[in-house]
């Protein structure tokens, strides 16, 4: 019989779903999340995740998390702290006790609480019987005994039981939040499509945890997150390489310029490469490339072929991709350039969230050697970004390097599906066959772009490369005079950019105290820190940086408005050197995190207070 | 003109360039130059679909030497963009011109992979078996014990074999020529060029200035004859100024004969199957060296097989046949959505 139990409306609620790499946390996850989306909740998500593929069962070590923030309000980041936790096993307890609120939900499962899970997560005291886990809402699920005899009429075996134990988990979850249990019957009907006996399976113990929830006396509430107030149509949740892969595909659709991506496999940036290698029917091509030098010369091969060259990689890989980013620097050509940034230096930590790639992205060359730089800012931005990228590198006929995020290229939000028909046109600025007057490095007045001739069209055949052209005619000079010539110009094509991208914005007031400054995958910290302490009547100005090079035209306008400037980045200060070299004229704080971590709303929040009260 | 042709004719002149070659005079890339210039009309493909892809060094300055579409690139780094150019557009006839520091050192790992998917790009390796362009230095295929300036008491290295680099990584067409015979350049060029696949033709190079007469006792005007083995696919491997000399199996290996020695007669000698996929002989071939046999020229081996782009194309047809999404609105709109009222 179902008891009245009481409903509690919550405008948030962070979930963290954590356990062995194999327990199917991610998967969870994300069931969880489509559900929220599907109701309507806002949200975002970010899945962290060790290095190793199946690092050692019930270590600290081979914790694998999922956290999904959802709300009724305006979802902005995957939340500091959670209000729930899954645990399915000691270490999982213990890697994420410290990220929880106070009163928090445990859910764990019970018969992984024993001595010889103890001694993996290294516990000298139980947890369930010492005070660690007072003030906590503690529900002991036995969720590997019930999973194994809610299938054992399947002809399962209890590996594979195991497996579903994740679905029982998603049941209370189900339960506890109110939600449709068809939503994640319906999740688990595409997803085991071309396998009954596990659909079926997985939806008997998706049932069984449901019930299982219904019957504790321990569960004295449910939570409900109601429908968030956003914006109404059309939305679906993506990930921030899928919207990096499907940016760069609009943009060779409106340019008419097919896509062409020469990579290497990196974390995080592989996703880029799988998604792309499954959009041949959209006639992108993927080149899995022997290195990554070859990633980006291959890239620079198709752009001269005319195509819309691109390369995607991390840190390590950027730092191989110099040369090849020189070349197309000089030969003037398209190519796009995404770096998924990771905690660096050298492999340094290949699964965690970096912005240490900054000054490498921008003088990591060889001579003078200047390209744009963009940052995307959220998950979905990043296919608004990806498609300016290629659309800065087809009309300037240079290479763009666009950052991206480990937090931002795995985390997720919802976002409003646009139509391409409403994105800006992208005009390769092409030359006619025959063209007389076509000479390889004569260039368009306002942009300074050369044109783009491309082989295979008549009476244009012509040579370029590595060594410096003459100016005009593209001939090999070594001329001091043109040398110097060519230098400024390559230069000052890229400065004219700024005439042709959108002013920076700020979030606030354009007068004021501090004024916080962001690029790129801190948006959502950032915008949270700074909105929360405006409604407390503050005066903070957020603005968040996606153009790096050039800079917008405003930039020195909005630096002036305020008693403060504090530039936050996940590294020691790479935005805050640029921006004092650009600007030197002010004054600039810092907030430095490098621990391979997004910001936390609260030590933002705790940082500006901070300041705030010095002015 | 007394006719008219749908496709223009195009002569070598086609592919002069008013710009000065500045190779030393003597080098051996003259000669290859005014081969490749003979061959490309012989290919049939219009001179707007040709383009030349080079590393650095002195054999990659090639594509400023000749009018076509010419890129410029990267040491070591051409087969890489060359790759990227064909991909792109499979339509174009692509060469690729290297040198033995530019595809066996620095571009070693580029070199083998091009080979491997056999994307069909022409590669001219340019083997003068030293450094060129950076004055003398020893190269990967420089032999050892020789002297040169990074080398005062003699290199301490085994030099590669490109042949047997090639044929490691699964080359299909493998050729080598000399730099001192036109005719068989122009040949075996243009068989390169219509090879469907990656064709490495090795030329045996002179470096006038750093490595003068490297090459001499093979290309020597007394010597050639007897020191160098034509092989064509389908012909006895018959050689020598008297055409009297051949090579027969004799166990595991080849043996250089006389006809009319020993009993041996003409009908005895090997005839060289360059598509053999049992690829014994194309090593043995490759790795003949003197002074127990002659150096063997041609297209030692000759494969069809998938070509890369091919099979890329097919791909890509096959899956617009699979799917319904045709744009990229088709594809932001698939798969889990949520409207929002």
């Amino acid at each position: 019989m179902k008891k009245d139990k009481k409903v509690i409306e919550l405008d948030e609620v962070v979930v963290k779903f954590a356990g062995d790499s194999g327990d199917g946390m991610q998967l969870t996850g994300s069931q969880f999340s489509d559900t929220s989306a599907f109701i309507g909740n806002d949200l975002s998500t970010f899945p962290d995740f060790p290095s190793e593929i199946r690092a050692p069962q019930g270590t600290i070590a081979g914790v694998s998390g999922f956290q999904v923030h959802i709300g009724h309000k305006e979802i902005q980041t995957p939340g500091d702290q959670a209000d729930v936790l899954v645990a399915m096993n000691p270490a999982a307890l213990k890697a994420n006790l410290r990220w929880l609120k106070k009163g928090a939900t445990i859910i764990l499962d019970i018969d992984n609480f024993d001595n010889k899970h103890y001694k993996k997560a290294g516990y000298i005291e139980d947890p369930l019987h010492d005070d660690s886990l007072e003030g906590y809402n503690v529900l002991k699920a036995p969720i590997t005994n019930l999973t194994r005899s809610t299938v054992k009429d399947f002809e399962i075996d209890t590996r594979t039981a195991d497996k579903m134990r994740n679905q029982f988990v998603a049941g209370i979850l189900y339960w506890l939040f109110n939600r449709d249990l068809k939503i994640g019957e319906t999740f688990l009907k595409e997803k085991f499509r071309k396998k009954p006996e596990l659909k079926n399976a997985n939806i008997a113990v998706l049932h069984s945890g449901y019930n299982y929830a219904e019957t504790l006396e321990a569960m004295t509430a449910t939570f409900l997150v109601n429908p968030a107030e956003k914006q109404k149509g059309l939305f679906r949740n993506i990930t921030g390489n899928t919207a990096t892969s499907w940016g760069l595909l609009a943009a060779a659709e409106k340019s008419g310029r097919k896509l062409f991506l020469g990579s290497y496999p990196i974390t995080p940036a592989s996703e880029i490469l799988q998604e792309l290698a499954k959009m041949k029917h959209l006639d992108a091509i993927t080149f899995q490339a022997e290195d990554e030098i070859a990633g980006i010369c291959s890239a620079i091969g198709a752009s001269f072929a005319g195509r819309l060259g691109v390369t995607s990689t991390s840190g390590p890989g950027l730092a191989l991709k110099g040369e090849g980013i020189g070349l197309a620097v000089i030969t003037e050509l398209p190519v796009v350039i995404i770096d998924v940034q990771r905690g660096g230096p050298s492999t340094g930590l290949p699964t965690k969230t970096e912005q240490t790639d900054l000054l490498q992205a921008l003088y990591g060359r060889n001579g003078e050697s200047p390209c744009a730089v963009l940052a995307a800012s959220t998950p979905a931005s990043c296919f608004d970004f990806a498609y300016m990228a290629a659309k800065i590198a087809i009309e300037h006929m240079t290479p763009v390097i666009l950052l991206t995020d480990g937090y931002l290229a795995n985390g997720s939000e919802l976002w409003p599906i646009p139509n391409t028909e409403d994105l800006p046109e992208i005009v390769p600025p092409l030359v006619k066959d025959n063209d007389i007057y076509y000479l390889p490095y004569d260039r368009d007045p306002e942009k300074l772009a050369r044109r783009w001739a491309v082989p295979g069209q008549e009476g244009l055949r012509h040579r370029i490369g590595g060594l410096e052209k003459a100016d005009v005619t593209g001939e090999v000079s070594h001329d001091p005079m043109n040398h110097e010539i060519m230098v400024l110009t390559r230069a000052e094509k890229i400065e004219r950019i700024a005439n042709k991208i959108p002013e920076q914005e700020v979030i606030g007031s354009k007068r004021g105290e501090l004024l916080v400054i962001g690029w790129g995958g801190t948006y959502g910290a950032l915008y949270t820190a700074v909105t929360e302490l405006q409604k407390e009547g503050k005066s903070i100005s957020l603005a968040q940086f996606n153009y790096i090079n050039p800079l917008p035209r405003n930039t020195k306008e909005i630096l002036k408005g305020y008693k403060k400037r504090i530039v936050c980045e996940l590294n020691l200060g790479q935005f805050s050197t640029y921006l004092r070299s650009k600007h030197p004229q002010f004054d600039y704080l810092q907030y430095n995190k490098v621990q391979g971590l997004p910001f936390m709303v609260s030590e933002l929040k705790m940082k500006f207070n901070e300041i705030l009260e010095e002015i | 003109m007394a006719f008219e042709s749908a496709v223009p004719i195009i002569t070598p002149q086609d592919f002069n360039l008013d710009t000065q070659v500045k190779w030393c005079p003597g080098c051996g890339g003259h000669a290859v130059l005014s081969s490749i210039k003979k061959a490309l009309p012989e290919t049939g493909v219009p001179k707007e679909k040709i383009v030349f892809v080079s590393g650095i060094g002195c054999s990659s300055r090639f594509p400023y030497y000749i009018n076509a579409y010419g890129f410029h690139g990267l040491h070591g780094r051409a087969p890489a963009i060359a790759s990227g150019i064909k991909v792109a557009n499979p339509e174009l006839s692509v060469w690729l011109i290297t040198g033995d520091g530019d595809s066996m050192a620095i571009g070693g790992n580029h070199f083998i992979h091009i080979l491997r998917r056999n994307i069909d790009v022409n590669i001219i390796l340019f083997n003068n078996k030293i450094y060129g362009l950076t004055k003398g230095q020893y190269s990967p295929t420089t032999p050892m014990g020789s002297i040169t300036k990074t080398s005062p008491e003699g290199t301490i290295e085994s030099p590669f074999l490109p042949g047997e680099l090639a044929m490691g990584a699964q080359g299909t067409f493998y050729a080598r020529v000399v730099d001192t015979d036109p005719k068989m350049m122009r040949e075996v060029f243009v068989q390169a060029a219509r090879h469907k696949g990656t064709s490495l033709v090795e030329v045996f190079q002179n470096c006038v200035i750093f490595n003068n007469k490297v090459h001499e006792d093979i290309t020597g005007k007394d010597v050639r004859e007897d020191n160098q083995i034509y092989v064509q696919h389908g012909k006895p491997m018959i050689f020598g100024k008297d055409r009297n000399k051949g090579l027969i199996q004799s166990g595991s290996k080849f043996v250089v004969v006389k006809v009319g020695e020993n009993g041996v007669k003409k009908d005895d000698i090997l005839v060289h199957d360059a598509h053999n996929t049992d690829d014994t002989s194309h090593y043995m071939l490759s790795r003949m060296t003197l002074p127990d046999y002659p150096m063997a020229m041609g297209i030692i081996r000759e494969w069809k097989t998938g070509v890369y782009e091919n099979l890329l194309y097919k791909q890509i047809k096959e899956s617009k046949k699979k799917t319904k999404i045709r744009t990229v609105n088709d594809l932001l709109h698939s798969g889990n959505t949520f409207r929002i009222e």
